[in-house]
C-alpha cells in the first residue's frame, strides 16, 4: 500500500511538474492574446522550429546542452540545502580555464588536448564552488551573497582577459580560436551537434548514481533532509556542504568547458545568456531528478530554439520564452496551488496516513 | 442531555477501516479521556468529530440535534474547539493578538484592543490560566503556549473541547497547572475530550474512559471506579502488558563509563555545573530531573555532539575525545531525546535511515559504495526483529507511526551492539505497546552487560528501569541512590530543587 503511496507521491511532484509547465504555457497564451500576438500561430511555430526537422531538434539539442550542466549543478547545491546562485560565474571560470588550455598548442594528441582542457575546466569550476562552500562552513557567510557577489568579480574577471591579454586579432572580445584537434567532435555529419549533449546525460546519469548508491549521495541526502540528525549520525555536515559545493561548481566548470570546445570554439565575451540561472528553473521543473533534468533541459531548450525561429517568422518577440521559463518557476515553487487545482493534496492525505 | 453523540460512525480509508461502527458520547461538564494506542482510530474519530474529515456512515448530535460538520467552521460555530498537539500560535504576536485574530472585536474599522485585551484578562482570571494577556507568544513556555491554545477555543465559543494529546509536551508541574485548569472549565459546564496515552493520567483527571483498539470501541463511556492502569493497558492493547517492568539485574559488572566533573556554559550561564557520574557494566542509570536543567546539554556532550569546557569522559581505561563520529566508532550507542529532530531523516526510508551513523560500516560500505543488497537483508531483519509495522523497508520513515519511528531509531541503535548506551527520552509519544516493547528490550541489553544511561522526563520510566537514580537540578547532580531507596515524593522535592535548598541551609 504505502509503495504504491510512494509512487502516488512521486508521481505527484511528476504531475505538478506537468501541471506547472501547462499552466506557464496557458497563462503565457493570455499574455499573448493581451499583447495582440495570435498563441496558437505562436506555439506552432515554435514546435515546428523546434522539433519539426531533425536540424531543428539538433538545435534544440545543442541548446539543451548547458542547460542539463547547470541544471544539475543547481541541484546538487541545493540538495545539501545550499542555494548556489554562482553556477555562471563558476561556468565562467570552467569556460575561460578550457579555453586557455584548448587554445594553447600542446604536443598532445587531440583526444588528449581535449580531456586536459574538459578537465581542467572541472577543476577551475570546482575551486570556485569550493572556495563558496570554505566561506559558508569556515566563517559562516551566506552562499545567496558570496556567490552573487563572486558571479560579478569572475564574469568581470573574464571580460578583462578577453578585451586586453588574452584578446585574439579582431574587434569581438574574444579569445584565440581552441586547436581544431581539442575540439567535440560533431555528431552527425552536416550538423552543428557535437558530442557535448552525450557528455551532459552521462553527466546526468552519474549525478544520479552518486546521489543514489555511494556514501556521499547518502550523506548529502542526509544532510539537506535533516541536518540535525545528519550531525547527530556523526556526519560532518561542513565537510560534505563542502564537498557538495565542490561538485555543484565542477558541473558549472564542465558545462563552461563543454562550452567553449563545442559551439563556442573559443571562450566569447558575455557568451552566456545566463545558462547559470536557467538552471535553477530547470531543476525546479525537474524537482531535481537528475534525468528529469535532462528532460527540463530539452523542454527549455526546445522552447529557446524554437523562439528564435519565432522571431524569424513572425513580431513576437524572443522575450516571451523568458516569460515561459519564469512563470514555470511560479507554478512549480507552489506546489500547494497545483495540489489544490488538481485535488491531488486530499488523495494524499488519505493514502498516506490512515487511521492515526 | 448529551452534549456529543456520535453514532456508528464508519470511517473508510482506502486500504484500512480507521473507524468501525463507533459510538461515543460526551455528557456535560464531563471530562472524558479517549484512549487507544496509536493507529487504533482516535484521532480519526476527532477529526470526525472537528469536520477535518467527513465519516462515510453514523450520525452526529450535539446537544441533542443531528448536525453536519463539514469544516472546523461548522465544528467551531456549533461550540466545539480543538487543541492540536502541535500548536497554531505567532510567536511574535502577543496572547491577546494570537486569541482574537479572526473573531476581533471592532471599533469602526479598528480593532477595539483594550476591549479584547480586557476580555481575555477576564477569562484568564476566571479559569485561573495565570498568563499576561499582553505577554509575547514567544515568550512563553510550552505548558502557557498551550493554555493560549484552550483559550482560543474558549474565546470562541467552545463548550466541547478536544485536547489531543496536550501532556505530551508538558513538564510534571504543568501537566498538575493543566489539571486544575481542567477542572475549572468542568465546572464551567464545559466538556472534555482528552486523547492520551498516560493512564496514570487517564486516571487523575477523566471521569469516564473509551476505549478505541483497531478501529472498534472496545469499552464505552466507562466510569472510572476500581479501574487500575493496568486494566486501562490491557484495554487499550488487548493482552496483558507489564506496566512497571522491574527486573533486578543479576549481572552487575565493574566500573566502566565515567563521567567526571563536567563543565559547559552557554552565554555566560554555567549550564554543566561539574557533573561526575560513573556507570557500571550491566546496571542501567537513570537521570531524573524537569526538563531544562541541564539534561539536553548532558546528552550533546555524552556523544560528541558537543564540547565540555572542562571535565573528561573515559570507557574502561580509554579516554574519549572527539565529534559525535569518534564517539559511535567507540560504540557508543545514543537514542536521541527528539527522533524527529535529532534522531530520523523522516523522508529517508526506513531502510536509509537503519543504518544512518553507521552507513560507513564495512558491512554496508565497500570503497565508498552503498552495499545495497547487503542494507536490505540487513533492514528487512531489523524490520522483522523489532516488529516495526510497515509493509516493507523501503517506505519513508514519515508514513510510520510515532511509537514505530522510535521503533527505527531503537533497532538502528541496539542491532549494532554498543557498549554503552545514552538513551533519552526513549518512550516519549509512543504507545503502551511500544513501551513495552522498548522497555524490555533496554533491559535486556542491560542484562547483556552493557553500561546504560537513562535519562527521561518520566519519572514512573527512570524509576522502574533504572538500578540507580541520579537527580539533575540546575545543571548539577544533587543525588544519587539505589533505584529501591528512592520513592517518589523525595525525588519530586529534588527534582525542583527542595531538597538541596533545606541542604545548603543547614550547612
Amino acid at each position: 500500500m504505502s509503495k504504491l503511496s510512494n509512487r502516488l507521491m512521486q508521481t505527484s511532484s511528476i504531475v505538478i511538474s506537468l501541471v506547472s509547465f501547462m499552466l506557464a504555457i496557458l497563462v503565457s497564451c493570455i499574455i499573448m492574446l493581451f499583447c495582440g500576438y495570435d498563441p496558437i500561430f505562436a506555439y506552432s511555430v515554435i514546435i515546428e522550429g523546434s522539433l519539426g526537422s531533425v536540424r531543428s531538434f539538433t538545435n534544440t539539442l545543442i541548446q539543451a546542452t548547458p542547460l542539463i550542466f547547470t541544471g544539475l549543478a543547481f541541484m546538487i547545491g541545493k540538495k545539501a540545502t545550499l542555494i548556489n546562485l554562482g553556477v555562471e560565474g563558476q561556468m565562467y571560470t570552467g569556460a575561460m580555464v578550457a579555453a586557455l588550455v584548448g587554445m594553447t598548442p600542446l604536443p598532445l594528441p587531440g583526444v588528449i588536448h581535449l580531456l586536459a582542457a574538459l578537465i581542467c575546466g572541472v577543476i577551475g569550476g570546482g575551486l570556485s564552488g569550493a572556495l563558496i562552500g570554505f566561506l559558508k562552513v569556515k566563517f559562516g557567510s551566506n552562499e545567496v551573497i558570496t556567490t552573487t557577489m563572486l558571479n560579478f568579480i569572475i564574469i568581470n574577471f573574464c571580460d578583462y582577459l578577453v578585451n586586453y591579454p588574452l584578446k585574439a586579432e579582431g574587434a569581438v572580445a574574444q579569445t584565440n580560436k581552441i586547436v581544431e584537434g581539442a575540439l567535440l567532435g560533431k555528431m552527425i555529419p552536416g550538423y552543428q551537434l557535437t558530442w557535448a549533449i552525450v557528455i551532459a546525460v552521462i553527466a546526468a546519469l552519474v549525478v544520479k548514481f552518486i546521489l543514489e548508491k555511494t556514501r556521499f549521495g547518502y550523506e548529502i541526502r542526509a544532510v539537506g533532509l535533516n541536518m540535525k540528525a545528519a550531525e547527530t549520525a556523526g556526519i560532518k555536515v561542513g565537510g560534505v556542504m563542502m564537498k557538495a559545493m565542490l561538485f555543484s561548481g565542477a558541473l558549472a566548470g564542465l558545462c563552461g568547458a563543454v562550452h567553449v570546445t563545442s559551439v563556442g570554439k573559443r571562450f566569447i565575451s558575455g557568451f552566456s545568456p545566463g545558462y547559470g540561472f536557467s538552471g535553477i528553473s530547470v531543476a525546479a521543473l525537474a524537482s531535481d531528478s537528475p534525468l528529469g533534468i535532462v528532460l527540463a533541459g530539452i523542454i527549455f531548450g526546445a522552447l529557446k530554439t524554437g523562439a528564435m525561429y519565432l522571431n524569424m517568422m513572425s513580431q513576437i518577440p524572443t522575450e516571451f520564452v523568458s516569460v515561459i521559463q519564469a512563470l514555470v518557476v511560479i507554478f512549480v515553487s507552489a506546489p500547494l496551488l497545483i495540489r489544490a487545482l488538481i485535488g491531488a493534496d486530499r488523495k494524499k492525505k488519505g493514502g498516506q496516513r490512515h487511521a492515526e | 442531555m448529551n452534549s456529543v453523540e456520535m453514532i456508528d460512525i464508519v470511517k473508510q480509508y482506502p486500504l484500512v477501516r480507521a473507524v468501525d461502527h463507533v459510538s461515543f458520547s460526551l455528557g456535560e461538564g464531563e471530562i472524558h479521556s479517549l484512549l487507544g494506542e496509536n493507529g487504533a482510530g482516535k484521532s480519526t474519530l476527532m477529526k470526525i468529530l472537528y469536520g477535518m474529515t467527513s465519516p462515510d456512515e453514523g450520525e452526529i448530535r450535539i446537544n441533542g440535534k443531528p448536525v453536519k460538520i463539514k469544516s472546523p467552521k461548522d465544528a467551531i460555530q456549533l461550540g466545539i474547539g480543538m487543541v492540536h498537539q502541535h500548536f497554531m500560535l505567532s510567536p511574535v504576536m502577543s496572547v491577546t493578538e494570537n486569541i482574537i485574530v479572526n473573531h476581533e472585536p471592532r471599533k469602526g474599522w479598528l480593532i477595539d484592543e483594550k476591549k479584547a485585551e480586557q476580555q481575555i484578562q477576564e477569562l484568564i482570571d476566571r479559569f485561573h490560566f495565570n498568563i499576561d494577556a499582553r505577554a509575547k507568544v514567544q515568550e512563553l513556555s510550552v505548558g502557557e503556549q498551550q493554555r493560549v491554545e484552550i483559550l482560543k477555543a474558549i474565546y470562541r465559543g467552545a463548550n466541547i473541547l478536544i485536547l489531543d494529546e496536550p501532556t505530551a509536551v508538558l513538564t510534571p508541574q504543568e501537566v498538575e497547572e493543566l489539571f486544575v485548569i481542567m477542572r475549572n472549565l468542568k465546572n464551567d459546564k464545559k466538556s472534555i475530550i482528552i486523547i492520551t496515552h498516560k493512564l496514570k493520567e487517564t486516571l487523575a483527571i477523566a471521569d469516564r474512559i473509551s476505549v478505541l483498539r483497531d478501529g472498534k470501541m472496545v469499552e464505552s463511556g466507562l466510569p472510572l471506579d476500581n479501574v487500575t492502569t493496568n486494566d486501562l493497558a490491557q484495554m487499550m492493547v488487548g493482552r496483558e502488558v507489564e506496566l512497571n517492568v522491574r527486573r533486578k539485574n543479576t549481572n552487575l559488572g565493574e566500573d566502566y563509563f565515567r563521567i567526571q566533573d563536567l563543565k559547559l556554559s552557554e552565554r555566560g550561564v554555567q549550564v554543566l555545573s561539574g557533573i561526575s557520574l560513573t556507570i557500571r557494566k550491566g546496571e542501567i542509570l537513570g537521570i531524573a530531573g524537569i526538563e531544562g536543567n541541564g539534561q539536553t546539554e548532558l546528552i550533546e556532550v555524552l556523544t560528541g555532539l558537543r564540547k565540555a569546557d572542562s571535565g573528561t569522559i573515559t570507557m574502561g581505561l580509554e579516554s574519549i575525545h572527539g565529534d559525535a563520529h569518534t564517539f559511535l566508532k567507540h560504540k557508543i550507542g545514543h537514542i536521541p531525546e527528539d527522533r524527529l529532530t535529532r534522531g530520523l531523516v523522516s523522508e529517508m526510508s526506513i531502510e536509509d535511515n537503519l543504518i544512518l551513523g553507521y552507513h560507513d560500516a564495512p558491512q554496508f560500505l565497500k570503497q565508498g559504495m552503498l552495499q545495497k543488497k547487503n542494507i536490505q537483508s540487513y533492514a528487512d531483519e531489523a524490520v522483522n526483529e523489532y516488529m516495526i509495522k510497515t509493509p516493507n523497508a523501503r517506505e519513508l520513515v514519515s508514513s510510520l507511526s510515532g511509537g514505530n519511528q522510535q521503533k527505527v531509531v531503537i533497532a538502528r541503535v541496539f542491532k549494532q551492539n554498543p557498549d554503552v548506551l545514552i538513551v533519552a527520552q526513549p518512550t516519549r509519544g509512543v504507545d503502551v505497546g511500544a513501551m513495552e516493547y522498548i522497555h524490555h528490550q533496554l533491559l535486556q541489553l542491560r542484562d547483556e552487560g552493557k553500561a546504560i544511561l537513562l535519562i527521561s522526563a518520566d519519572l514512573d520510566e527512570v524509576r522502574s528501569l533504572s538500578d540507580r537514580i541520579a537527580v539533575i537540578y540546575d545543571g548539577r547532580i544533587v543525588s544519587v541512590q539505589q533505584a529501591e531507596d528512592a520513592d517518589e515524593l523525595s525525588l519530586g522535592l529534588l527534582m525542583t530543587g527542595g531538597k538541596e535548598a533545606r541542604h545548603e541551609q543547614a550547612v
